[in-house]
């Protein structure tokens, strides 16, 4: 982020003379700069389980619960950020940590998002006694685990892949380690990463929604915000401030991607690796602003101007001189040390585990757990299903069409980051309204928010589709079946798998806030893995709870590397395009 | 650079009159090794000697893949040698040194870097306090000809800009020596030209601050225009093949006879160091580890009827066929080579002539040139022989290409195994010796009817 402000400050330079735009530009950096004070001061505010701030109905107050939300986001943000650029470079540059962080990583990945925020909240609140901190240090963790793993991955990544010939150059032209970091590895990764950022990022309106209203066991926390807020219209059976919440939420989405992700994106533009120019080029009115106002240009540079310094300093740690030697003779006594280390923490980790375990639950708990995951398998299983059946066509249709595929696309992309549990009570009131049978029709809010990766995902892959063999399968008049099973599924295949892991995965974390939902005072329980873990939370009962988050963990793991990854190599090796 | 030392006659002579105070790098018995898939080290470069002088432009010329880009980075302290040494300045080399700068083929710019920015990489590396970096780098951008492009970012160039913006960033660090690896190679024939006149301007005027160059190249009429001494490498593993003296004034014309000369010679030293490893690699294990060059059919069988065609009736020098079908040595020497292995042509002082065989090909029709190039196949290369062998063995006639990999792979270093595998798998295929199944990865025998 460092060189944020150096193409901001960079562009051809012009009289300096305050106009409109200034204005503009001001008024918005400092209600911004206002709003984060205000809203950081509250942060800090005593607290008291007894006596909290009681949630109102209001809309009026919506504004400001909204800001609140969004500072929460904010502060994962930087902290995904911090994480990323620590544990990606220690994986990336030790074998040794690499063995041991990116299992992990894995592992991490797949663990239930709300399953870590029942542990963390009591963690957090300990950590900081009769404050709110606490209680918002654990929120902003769960919007943090949404993001942080996938940021992470892809930084690592991109350090392992940076291309040979800037590597040397680099190394010939003698880089310390610090500038090696910020002119060669983070710009390199910065396309990726944002692009992580943004897909992390709608995952996070999902969380950031349900980890504000909290109950573990006897702990009941409300944390001013948008969740919180719908969770108190649920309470009172207010359809109107459910319908309030929603809009207020829009618009968060909506500012925020104009306010902070379209200008990254234009910004973020010039990492690109490929030397080629693209025909379309990401624009940003925020970024125009800013190169096209003088004061704030002199602002901005001036920041760009010390940034820029602190990333061209040499910060002298030398780099070692030799390149780090491949093949030629490891050495194997560290390793097996090192293995050796690794394999009896594990070791003792499960021992531990297992007498807790031993301890407190038993085999018919696992065999709840297990059938449970069972339910909740065959529900995602059955609704990835339906969605492709449904949107694969659509999104071919749509991405066919140019001109639709314009309207569509951002549609998609912003029900995409819309927090599906926002609609939820709608479609509860409507499920009590009608008495519908709960175990069939809650099942599609698992997928109500993440079906539209694979729309946005297929749209992507047939406007990509190279007219070449529209063209040609037309001259050879291919149609119908045959068409879709030769010319078009293969086409868009990769990025179908793409859509479809992610909305798989969304449909896993979401199961916990879907399977089991209230009404005012009416339950209902749809059976399942994720009203399973909803149960024990709210009991407060952790050796369930750990179990519960285990079993699907394992079903996670197990789904991605005997479906998803299959499916991913297949569609990398064979049916690329290019 | 026109020292009287390039007037001295044969090589050793000249090893003994060299004056070590005037050499700038030595690669003192350089070997470099690759492990191999199964842990032994397959050497890549064997005990080289070389010394960079004051003043001199020196060419590492040799075929693609023989290694001369990793000597030039072992020169440059970005790859380290598993024997011998470098000596520069007196002490040995550990890794990136000041004072030696290096120009890519593939430019290595910074894409997110403008173009000042990324002449002033190299001088934040040092240290400079910025202004002075400015400076320096502005002088560099002025002496290279990138005036006013400055703020331009590395995509918006086109080619030949981006590789002055290489040299700029190598020269604003004003090094001692200047390491370049087939810096015109990316750039099309009028671009690298102008580059390449623009850099001798500068070199010749004295205007670099650089001492001596060390440039890998394969185009022949490049190095006899910018070297003042030629080391040709041979393959497998490379060795110095000859070292060979251009004593020509500057600016240096092509159509001169004594230029002429030199290109002759160097095509002559190439072929036969080619010759030479092809006649080797058939004493070895029946010929089973040859290497195989990256030719197509379509290539072969096209290179044929330009041959067997008038002007050249049967006939060519390399240099005039290389520039009339306007193809880079590089990419006309695999051709020529695998004519030369399948005796459909022979290779010879730098001139490639049909055989009688190549001349039934050139005038055959498809069904008749399958079943010469089929017998020729299974003639000349026993890689061919070798997997039919293995595949009528085998119960049902399928063999995985991993076995067959390493195989190779015990006598050649992977690329080549690679490659060597693909151009037999390709002729197999024309020849309807036999098949191969990418998704199974596995060759299977054609059975045929007769």
């Amino acid at each position: 982020m460092e060189q944020h402000a150096e193409i901001l400050g960079g562009a051809a330079w012009r009289p300096r003379r305050p106009n409109w735009r200034d204005l503009l530009a001001l008024v918005l950096i400092v209600t911004i700069i206002v709003l984060v004070g205000s809203a950081a001061r509250q942060m800090l505010e005593p607290f008291a389980v007894a006596r909290q701030t009681e949630i109102s109905l209001s809309p009026a107050m919506l504004p400001g619960y909204a800001l609140r939300t969004i500072m929460r986001m904010l502060a994962a943000l930087v902290a995904s950020l911090v994480f990323t650029f620590t544990y990606g470079t220690l994986a990336a540059k030790s074998r040794r940590a690499e063995m041991v962080l990116i299992p992990l990583l894995d592992v991490l990945q797949s663990v239930p998002v709300l399953g870590y925020l029942s542990f963390t909240v009591v963690f957090f609140v300990s950590l900081f006694p009769g404050r709110v901190l606490g209680v918002e240090l654990a929120a902003i963790f769960a919007i943090f685990t949404s993001q942080a793993w996938n940021m992470a991955f892809s930084f690592f990544q991109a350090l392992r892949t940076v291309p040979q010939d800037l590597d040397e150059a680099s190394r010939a032209f003698r880089f310390s380690a610090w500038q090696r970091f910020w002119r060669l590895e983070v710009p390199f990764a910065m396309p990726g990463l944002i692009w992580n950022t943004m897909m992390s990022m709608s995952g996070g309106w999902f969380f950031v929604v349900a980890s504000e209203a909290i109950s573990v066991g006897g702990l009941h926390v409300a944390l001013p915000g948008v969740g919180s807020y719908v969770a108190r219209a649920i309470e009172e059976r207010d359809l109107t401030a459910v319908g309030w919440a929603i809009l207020a939420m829009t618009m968060t989405i909506l500012i925020y991607d104009q306010l902070l992700f379209r200008p990254l994106v234009a910004w973020a533009d010039k990492f690109r690796y490929e030397q080629t120019a693209t025909a379309i080029v990401p624009k940003s009115w925020i970024i125009d602003l800013f190169r096209h106002t003088g004061l704030l240009r002199a602002f901005v540079g001036s920041i760009g101007t010390m940034a820029q310094s602190a990333v061209r300093a040499r910060l002298s740690v030398r780099l070692p001189l030799w390149p780090r030697q491949k093949a030629i003779l490891p050495s194997y006594l560290m390793d097996i040390v090192w293995y050796g280390a690794v394999l009896l923490l594990v070791v003792d980790l499960g021992w531990v585990l297992l007498r807790f375990a031993g301890a407190e639950l038993s085999w018919t708990d696992l065999l709840a757990a297990a059938t449970n995951g069972g339910i909740t398998l065959l529900r995602v299983v059955v609704l990835i299903v339906i969605a492709t059946l449904v949107w694969v066509p659509i999104g071919v249709g749509v991405g066919l069409n140019p001109a639709l595929t314009e309207k569509v696309q951002p549609l998609a992309q912003f029900l995409a980051a819309f927090p599906a549990n926002l609609l939820f009570p709608v479609a509860v009131y409507l499920i009590v309204r009608f008495h519908l049978a709960p175990a069939i029709w809650l099942s599609p809010l698992m997928i109500l928010g993440t079906q539209w990766y694979i729309l946005f995902n297929v749209i992507a892959g047939a406007s990509a589709f190279p007219t070449d063999f529209t063209e040609a399968a037309a001259t050879f008049r291919i149609r119908g079946w045959r068409w879709w099973r030769d010319v078009m599924l293969p086409g868009i295949f990769p990025y179908y798998v793409t859509g479809a892991i992610t909305a798989s995965g969304g449909a896993w974390n979401a199961s916990i806030v879907s399977e089991l939902v209230s009404w005012g005072s009416t339950r209902i329980n749809g059976g399942g893995l994720g009203a399973y873990i909803a149960q024990m939370t709210e009991a407060g009962d952790y050796p369930r709870i750990a179990l519960g988050i285990a079993v699907m963990s394992v079903l996670v793991v197990g789904m991605n590397r005997l479906l998803w990854r299959p499916l991913y190599a297949l569609a990398e090796s064979r049916m690329r395009l290019d | 650079m026109h020292s009287p030392k390039a007037e001295c006659g044969s090589i050793e002579e000249r090893h003994i009159v060299v004056d070590a105070a005037n050499t700038i790098i030595d690669l003192r018995r350089i070997g470099k090794a690759f492990a191999k898939r199964s842990g032994e080290p397959l050497p890549v470069l064997q005990d080289i000697n070389i010394s960079l002088r004051e003043g001199e432009i020196l060419g590492l010329l040799g075929r693609s893949g023989c290694g001369k880009s990793t000597l030039l980075r072992i020169a440059g302290g970005l790859v380290r040698p598993t024997t011998g040494e470098v000596i520069y300045r007196g002490a040995p080399l550990a890794g990136p040194a000041e004072g030696i700068a290096v120009v890519f083929q593939t430019f290595a710019l910074f894409p997110w870097l403008t173009v000042l920015e990324n002449v002033e990489v190299g001088l934040d590396a040092l240290g400079l306090p910025h202004d002075r970096a400015g400076q320096r780098a502005q002088q560099a951008i002025d002496l290279i000809g990138l005036d006013g492009f400055q703020s331009a970012y590395p995509r918006e160039l086109s080619g030949g800009m981006r590789q002055r913006v290489g040299f700029a960033r190598a020269i604003a660090i004003q090094p001692e020596v200047l390491l370049m690896d087939e810096p015109f190679s990316a750039l099309d024939i009028l671009t690298a030209e102008t580059l390449r006149t623009d850099f001798l301007d500068l070199w010749i005027e004295r205007q670099l601050p650089t001492k001596a160059v060390l440039m890998v190249t394969h185009n022949i009429e490049e190095a006899v225009l910018m070297c003042d001494q030629l080391v040709i490498l041979s393959s497998n593993p490379a060795r110095v093949a000859a070292k060979i003296p251009v004593a020509l004034p500057r600016p240096r014309n092509r159509l001169d006879e004594e230029f002429g000369n030199i290109v002759d010679k160097v095509y002559s030293v190439i072929t036969a160091r080619a010759i030479a490893s092809i006649g080797a690699f058939r004493q070895v294990r029946e010929g089973l580890a040859q290497p195989l060059p990256r030719a197509s059919v379509n290539r072969m069988s096209g290179l044929v009827a330009v041959l067997a065609a008038p002007p050249y009736d049967g006939r060519a020098e390399l240099d005039t066929l290389a520039s009339s079908l306007s193809l880079e040595v590089n990419d006309l020497f695999p051709i020529v080579e695998g004519l030369h292995i399948m005796e459909f042509a022979e290779l010879k002082d730098g001139a490639v002539k049909l055989t009688a065989a190549g001349n039934v090909f050139a005038h055959s029709d498809t069904e008749e040139r399958k079943r010469l190039f089929r017998e020729h196949l299974l003639r000349f290369v026993p890689l061919a022989v070798h997997i039919c062998r293995i595949l009528q063995e085998r119960e049902g006639g399928r063999a995985p290409r991993a076995r067959f990999e390493v195989e190779l792979e015990d006598h050649l270093n992977r690329r080549e195994a690679e490659r060597t595998l693909r151009a037999a798998t390709a002729w197999g295929r024309y020849a309807e010796l036999f098949d191969y199944n990418d998704k199974t990865g596995s060759f299977s025998i054609i059975l045929h009817r007769r």
